[in-house]
């Protein structure tokens, strides 16, 4: 039992022993001394509180934080000395925030629960005691043997004992895991692959033992032990005989495993890593200013405690006759007593340090966060897939994005392989609506059937049809998938299952030009051509390696030929060739290249009789090797993939993702630095980086590739620096391979920051995905902090996803890892643009106001409490009533800031992303900057002073001030301060308020009018149950004095009237570009609100929009020395004919580019 | 159109979620700033001018009688261990316009200490005899007398209560003629006839406070304050309310009587006047300071300058940026073609 609760508190490794034994079916030995091990059930939780621990451990969680930690100090130095505010004014409060955070918290731990009941309640069938028992998925223990049919993931970290196969085979996918999404195999050892049914499983009794859990998805080391006869059998075991939790049963109709790792054993689990908690610069900055009003507080109330020391020293002033001391109070120690004052102040003045700026802005976040998911832009109508929050506390971070890092496969690209066009035999082909073309010749050929494909074309179509390695799923419902039913109408559910998608395009190429790759059983291929099948027998399959960069097939045609088939990478496969075009090839290739297809060149050897067997007999002698098996393959696949006829070369295209060149453009524009993270080799990802953009054809592309030493590399580099420093008029783009940067990682760091930092655009190729992670760790940590945002589709992106600030997921088609580890997730990669441009730059002014708003209006409420000790002796006298001091922050203040910071625009959202230049204005934290937070306090001191200082000398003439020669009191005094203080500090907000929707309105002005209807409200009662009335209509009284209107007219005035002057002379004089478009915007009116609400493509304007908005990178290289060659006449109209050349200049180098 | 499935994702398309609400957006350019500052400042001179007129009109007489220096009428009375008289005679030029208010006032005197404002018992005062018998401990010392009995009211405020007489003669003919005072309505209405309630017991207010005693500096009980008005004791006694409303500053004044009966109320006329002071109240020990004041109130109450000055300023610091900023706007208008 003890050592049960160590385990749960994390104390003792739950696992003592190395292996794990499992012993299938839980039979367990009969015989001798065995104790269970102890196996995690198969719950999954990823919930944090249970109803019984939530409220401690909520509570506990919350008051970590350093701000609720110092209140709830407060309230316990409320509670035990005698202070001047009650208990209840930081207690009220503090209660409220906790109460909002927990609510907060509980709803979204609930849903946590909702999600992992579903996963945990989900409908399994388990084999108990000889018969197939439906059960929960929370049920299965280590040791069921569970049912799993097809279509269904698996419930368990499973060893396959049977499958509805005699060979005990199944394929799963396991996208879901590591976003590979091609058919794999896995086993069934033999001795229990003829299990196929429960009776038999019944009988079986054997154990597993294996490791205990592990994260590494590909590493399971175990053995089986059956018993069979009475002898025992052993048999290893590996990760091909081991189904994952979370992958998904293909093309199999159902297995029975053996549940080995279960719950958050799994391996799936094991892989949710605790993602770190992210923390936007935002909050960073947002602690720093605490500790400084910290530091304020303490000041203040140091100064106070030796003031009130120093002005007591005296006896008239410490005692005099009408105020005297009790005994007790003239006897306690003057240390405690020092000690008592200085805690009062602190409470007096605790309220400097805004109580609620921590809930407010969760709630902004939480709140504000939705606007990304029902943004109509952000929604991708093709896959119904809208923006993704996953976590709210990075939103204004997707306004300080300095450097991106992108993926190119699936995210650039759409992950989706087009056969585009093929060279066959030296004639370029174009495949048009599922028609080879030769080039030039468009679809106007009347019978659409392809003209002149000849026996070449024919051949090179078998030679591509069956040439790879793809399976074949059929959707069909019933019966085991027999390839060779070719009776029910297969073509609309064959799906083909492939490890290269490029493999996937060609053979659905083919078969679009009626050539069906139909499947494979056994021995032989089959395909369709024009309605006839041929069978083809496979002989050898000469597996694709990254050195060969080629894959063979040897086969037996219909007629008996020995033929081998090859395809590969040019370089690997051209000079192999002895016949065929090659030359026109050659040309068709590059400029299949050049397009940014994906290029592979098809060839074929036909063998007689005696070179066959001659292959056949190296093949298998090197097959069966037994030492060096590796270089002695690769000696024969040499030796038979010579002397090739070459057929043609295909060009395959992954697809752009639309818009990828506008949005990388865009985020140029706006001063972010677009990397590109590819694991494609250099030429590939060259092209698409030129062609999305990424890279400009006037770029000087400068290389550090292939480099194998570390001295190399450092002399490359530092040729690099050199090149950069000589001509620096030429933008610059950088290409680095895998290889390459890990040696400049290793060892010159700093050269290579060097390099990268003048570059405008870096494409790292073959890239691992943890080298992902570490540039990005790279450039996150440089002395410059810059703020780094990784997009990524795939599994190998989560490393960098997680890694960067900022974390973007795309939903593509590599399964849905990087989007579950992502902050955000968005369909598309064009979406980034409106994220980042639009979306980002609320948030963050929303954000930064709001943060500075929230000490400004604590500054203006406390100073006047501590002015007000210069004048009643520092006795910790408040100058407001308690009721005001508890409200102030979460009644009369709280919700314009909160409205404010969800609805604001500085600017109209489509000039935010057709001019990216505005994301300039608010980078690097401008908004947060020390300055701006230096206006803001001592904005906020000075609107105290005129507070308070007005309100004095009032008052301070200590006149009537009212028609009927009554006086006021300390009260009054105090009212005064504050109604003046709550309208100005709304006001302010009010100034601050560029984008004033209805409920603004109704918030500023509601909580004014609310401040006083409250007020006349509590004064215009005797409370029961309160003990002082001191309040009593003392607001009334006020406001019957017409002196106090004037008053407060005149010093919100006063305060004000400043601001507004420094906002428009700023404005004129120093204009930012976010305040000049605010003008344009204003001026020229592109269009009013309504207009934009009722054009439904809004998407298409957006982007006319951006692609309309000129490109200052391009004015700027203008050669246009002859342009400005002034010609007589004016002075004006050279300058105005000039500037209108080199504009229409400008637009032809525009065009020229782009094409 | 797809089918509701295909689009069970789609985003609502309202102006909410699109963040297009329709919206005023103001900016705060030249064009708008500068008319409205001329505006502004214009009707703030207005204003100020105004208000500066009205309080000019309003006559006020301070006289110090604390008698700290050597010669002055009430030197004599400082020891305030005796009780003790003392005149002081002024002289008024020209009439003194009613309705005339008395206030005495009181410097260096913090009643807006901490520890003394809350040292009352605000259930005694509303009148719940249950605190009569217990009163607030934050009282002490002035909770329980030795005996150990309760003082009610309890607490410092209702015993340092300023107890400093005053009658007013106007010297006709040289004799002098008592002004009547007029001791109503110095308190506020509120006070006097809903927060302060006397207890009854068995029909008579002294009844209830059997078993109390006095504040220790008290002459007489609550229930006996103003021997010349019964139904002027108690806790609703005016000036006891006066003195229980605490001052914010520790200058202060406090309204002790009207001047608005029989021939006096229209003011005071020109002649001589003398005021005679019943002595009371030491506030030499901490360098305080005692006076009189005579004023006359206008709608806006007494004499206030600083609020006519302050709209003159303003205003016309209001008139003086909208110049300049109407002069940096002509030279440095920002170009708008250059967008």
């Amino acid at each position: 039992m003890l050592r049960w609760i160590r385990q749960q508190l994390g104390f003792d490794p739950p696992h003592q022993s190395e292996t794990r034994t499992v012993y299938i079916a839980n039979r367990f030995p009969q015989r001798g001394h065995y104790i269970p091990q102890r196996f995690a059930d198969n719950r999954i939780i990823s919930s944090k509180y249970t109803i019984w621990n939530f409220v401690p451990k909520n509570l506990f969680e919350q008051f970590r934080r350093i701000a609720n930690f110092y209140f709830l100090i407060i309230f316990l130095v409320q509670l035990m000395i005698d202070t001047p505010t009650s208990p209840v004014t930081s207690g009220l409060p503090l209660f409220f925030v906790i109460t909002v955070t927990a609510i907060k918290q509980g709803y979204e731990d609930w849903l946590r629960h909702k999600a992992d009941n579903e996963v945990n309640g989900a409908p399994v069938f388990v084999v108990r005691s000889g018969s197939l028992v439906q059960t929960r998925s929370k049920n299965i223990r280590v040791g069921d043997i569970v049912r799993v049919a097809k279509d269904e993931t698996f419930p368990a970290d499973l060893v396959l004992l049977s499958s509805d196969r005699e060979e005990g085979t199944c394929h799963i996918t396991t996208a879901s895991l590591d976003g590979e999404t091609n058919l794999k195999t896995h086993y069934a050892v033999p001795e229990t692959a003829t299990c196929q049914s429960v009776s038999r499983l019944e009988t079986l009794q054997a154990v597993v033992e294996c490791q205990q859990p592990e994260a590494d998805l590909y590493r399971f080391v175990g053995r089986m032990t059956i018993k069979q006869h009475g002898e025992e059998i052993v048999r290893p075991l590996g990760p091909e005989n081991l189904l994952l939790r979370g992958a998904r049963l293909k093309n199999t109709k159902e297995i029975f495993g053996v549940a080995v790792y279960t719950g958050m054993e799994s391996k799936m689990a094991l892989n949710y890593k605790c993602k770190s908690q992210k923390r936007s610069a935002v909050e960073k900055s947002m602690n720093t200013f605490l500790i400084i009003y910290l530091g304020i507080l303490l000041s203040e109330a140091v100064l106070s405690t030796i003031l009130k020391y120093a002005w007591q020293a005296e006896n008239k002033w410490d005692e005099p006759f009408y105020n005297e001391k009790t005994e007790q109070e003239r006897n306690s120690s003057q240390i405690l007593k020092f000690i008592s004052d200085f805690l009062a102040f602190l409470v007096l003045y605790n309220f400097i340090i805004p109580i609620s700026l921590y809930v407010t802005v969760e709630m902004q976040k939480f709140l504000g966060s939705f606007f990304i998911g029902w943004d109509l832009d952000l929604y991708h109508e093709e896959t119904n897939q809208k923006a993704q929050v996953n976590t709210s506390d990075l939103n204004e971070e997707l306004g300080q994005v300095e450097y991106v890092f992108t993926d190119k496969t699936g995210t650039l690209t759409e992950n989706e392989m087009q056969f585009r066009e093929c060279s066959i035999n030296g004639t370029k082909y174009q495949e048009i609506n599922g028609k080879l073309f030769p080039e030039g010749l468009t679809d106007d050929s009347p019978d659409g059937s392809a003209p002149g494909l000849g026996k070449e074309g024919e051949l090179f179509l078998k030679a591509v049809s069956l040439c790879h390695t793809v399976q074949i799923s059929y959707d069909q419902t019933d019966g085991p998938g027999d390839p060779f039913s070719h009776t029910n109408g297969l073509s609309s559910q064959m799906e083909y299952y492939a490890s290269s998608p490029d493999e996937k395009a060609l053979v659905e190429a083919t078969k679009r030009m009626g050539v069906t790759f139909m499947g494979s059983k056994g021995e032989y291929m089959e395909i369709k051509i024009c309605g006839k099948f041929e069978k083809y027998k496979l002989l050898h399959v000469l597996e694709f390696d990254a050195d060969r960069r080629r894959m063979s097939v040897i086969l037996r045609t219909p007629s008996g030929e020995k033929v081998l088939f090859t395809k590969g990478a040019e370089s690997a496969i051209l000079p192999y060739t002895k016949s065929g075009e090659i030359e026109k090839t050659r040309v068709h290739v590059d400029e299949f290249a050049l397009k940014g297809l994906r290029t592979l060149v098809v060839a074929y050897r036909p063998f007689s009789e005696e070179e066959y067997k001659e292959v056949d007999r190296r093949i298998h002698e090197a097959r069966t090797a037994l030492q060096n098996r590796e270089a002695r393959l690769a000696e024969v696949f040499n030796f038979v993939e010579k002397d090739l006829v070459l057929l043609g070369a295909t060009g395959v295209e992954d697809k752009l993702q639309d818009k990828v060149q506008d949005t990388i453009e865009a985020l140029r524009l706006a001063g972010i630095k677009v990397w590109v993270l590819t694991g494609d080799k250099h030429e590939t990802a060259v092209s698409v980086s030129l062609s999305c953009g990424h890279f400009h054809r006037t770029m000087n592309i400068l290389e550090l590739v292939q480099k194998k030493t570390d001295q190399e590399c450092a002399e490359q580099l530092r040729r690099l620096c050199r090149r950069i420093t000589e001509d620096h008029v030429i933008q610059h783009g950088l290409v680095v391979d895998g290889a390459s940067l890990s040696l400049a990682l290793r060892g010159h760091e700093k050269l290579f920051m060097e390099v990268c930092k003048n570059c405008s655009a870096v494409l790292c190729c073959r890239m691992a995905p943890l080298q992902k992670a570490k540039v990005v760790r790279l450039l996150k940590t440089s002395p410059e902090k810059p703020i780094t945002l990784a997009i990524g589709d795939g599994a190998n992106d989560v490393s960098m996803i997680q890694e960067a600030h900022v974390g973007i997921g795309i939903m593509g088609k590599e399964g849905r890892q990087a989007v579950r580890n992502s902050d955000y997730a968005i369909a598309r990669f064009r979406f980034l643009a409106k994220l980042l441009l639009v979306h980002g730059h609320f948030y963050y002014i929303r954000i930064a106001t709001l943060v500075q708003y929230f000490f400004y209006k604590n500054v203006c409420f406390i100073t006047p409490q501590f002015l007000y000790q210069f004048f009643c002796l520092f006795s910790q006298q408040t100058l407001y009533d308690s009721v005001y001091l508890t409200l102030y922050n979460i009644c009369f203040t709280s919700l314009p800031i909160l409205v404010y910071s969800l609805f604001e625009q500085l600017v109209h959202p489509h000039i935010l992303q057709s001019k990216p230049v505005l994301y300039r204005d608010i980078s690097k934290n401008s908004m947060l900057s020390f300055k701006t937070f230096l206006y803001w306090t001592v904005l906020g001191f000075c609107h105290a002073f005129v507070f308070f200082f007005g309100s004095y000398i009032l008052m301070g003439e200590d006149t009537s001030l009212m028609g009927n020669g009554q006086m006021f009191g300390n009260w009054t005094f105090g009212t005064l301060v504050f109604t003046v203080m709550v309208i100005t500090v709304t006001l302010k907000l009010a100034l601050e308020t560029h984008f004033w929707t209805w409920m603004n309105h109704f918030v500023t002005w509601g909580s004014i009018a609310f401040y006083f209807i409250f007020s006349l409200f509590y004064g215009g009662i005797i409370w029961p149950f309160l003990h002082t009335q001191d309040m009593y209509f003392v607001f009334v009284q006020l406001l019957s004095s017409g002196s106090t209107w004037f008053a407060i007219i005149i010093i919100i005035t006063t305060c004000l009237f400043p601001d507004v002057i420094k906002k428009v002379v700023y404005r004129h004089l120093q204009p930012t570009s976010t305040q000049k478009s605010q003008m344009e915007e204003d001026t020229v009116s592109v269009r009013s609100e309504y207009d934009i609400a009722e054009s439904r493509n809004r998407e298409e304007d957006n982007w006319q929009l951006l692609a309309a908005s000129p490109r200052p990178a391009h004015h700027v290289t203008l050669p246009s020395p002859s342009l400005l060659s002034p010609t007589g006449a004016s002075d004006a109209w050279t300058r105005c004919a000039a500037s209108r050349r080199g504009r229409a200049a400008a637009h032809g180098w525009v065009s020229w580019w782009s094409e | 159109m797809k089918n509701e499935g295909e689009m069970a994702n789609r985003p609502d398309n309202t102006a909410f979620t699109q963040q297009r609400l329709p919206a005023w957006q103001p900016v705060l350019s030249a064009g708008i700033v500068i008319p409205g500052f001329v505006l502004i400042g214009l009707a703030f001179i207005g204003i100020g001018v105004a208000l500066f007129v009205t309080s000019q009109k309003i006559q006020v007489l301070e006289t110090d009688y604390t008698g700290a220096e050597q010669g002055s009428p009430c030197y004599d009375c400082r020891d305030t261990s005796v009780p003790c008289v003392c005149r002081v005679n002024f002289s008024l030029s020209k009439l003194f316009e009613g309705p005339v208010f008395f206030y005495y006032g009181l410097s260096n005197y913090f009643q807006n200490y901490r520890q003394y404002g809350s040292s009352r018992d605000d259930d005694q005062l509303s009148g719940y005899t249950s605190a009569f018998t217990s009163p607030s401990e934050t009282c002490a010392p002035y909770q329980y007398n030795s005996q150990k009995k309760p003082i009610v009211p309890c607490g410092s405020v209702a015993n340092s209560m300023f107890n400093d007489s005053f009658k007013l003669y106007h010297v006709v003919n040289g004799q002098p003629r008592p002004v009547p005072l007029d001791g109503k309505g110095i308190a506020w209405w509120t006070d006097y006839n809903i927060k302060y309630r006397n207890p009854t017991v068995n029909g008579t207010l002294a009844s209830a406070f059997a078993d109390t005693v006095k504040p220790i500096n008290w002459p007489r009980p609550a229930y006996d304050l103003d021997t010349t008005d019964p139904s002027n004791n108690g806790f609703q006694n005016q000036d006891f309310i006066v003195w229980m409303r605490r001052a914010a500053l520790p200058n202060f004044r406090k309204l002790y009587r009207r001047i608005t009966e029989g021939d006096y109320a229209n003011g005071l006329p020109a002649g001589n006047y003398t005021l005679e002071i019943t002595y009371n109240y030491p506030v030499l020990a901490f360098d305080g300071r005692k006076k009189v004041v005579f004023s006359n109130v206008s709608w806006m109450g007494g004499k206030n300058q600083f609020l006519g000055i302050a709209y003159l300023v303003i205003g016309s610091l209001c008139i003086v940026m909208s110049v300049v900023m109407l002069i940096v706007y002509a030279k440095y208008k920002f170009p708008e073609d250059e967008l």
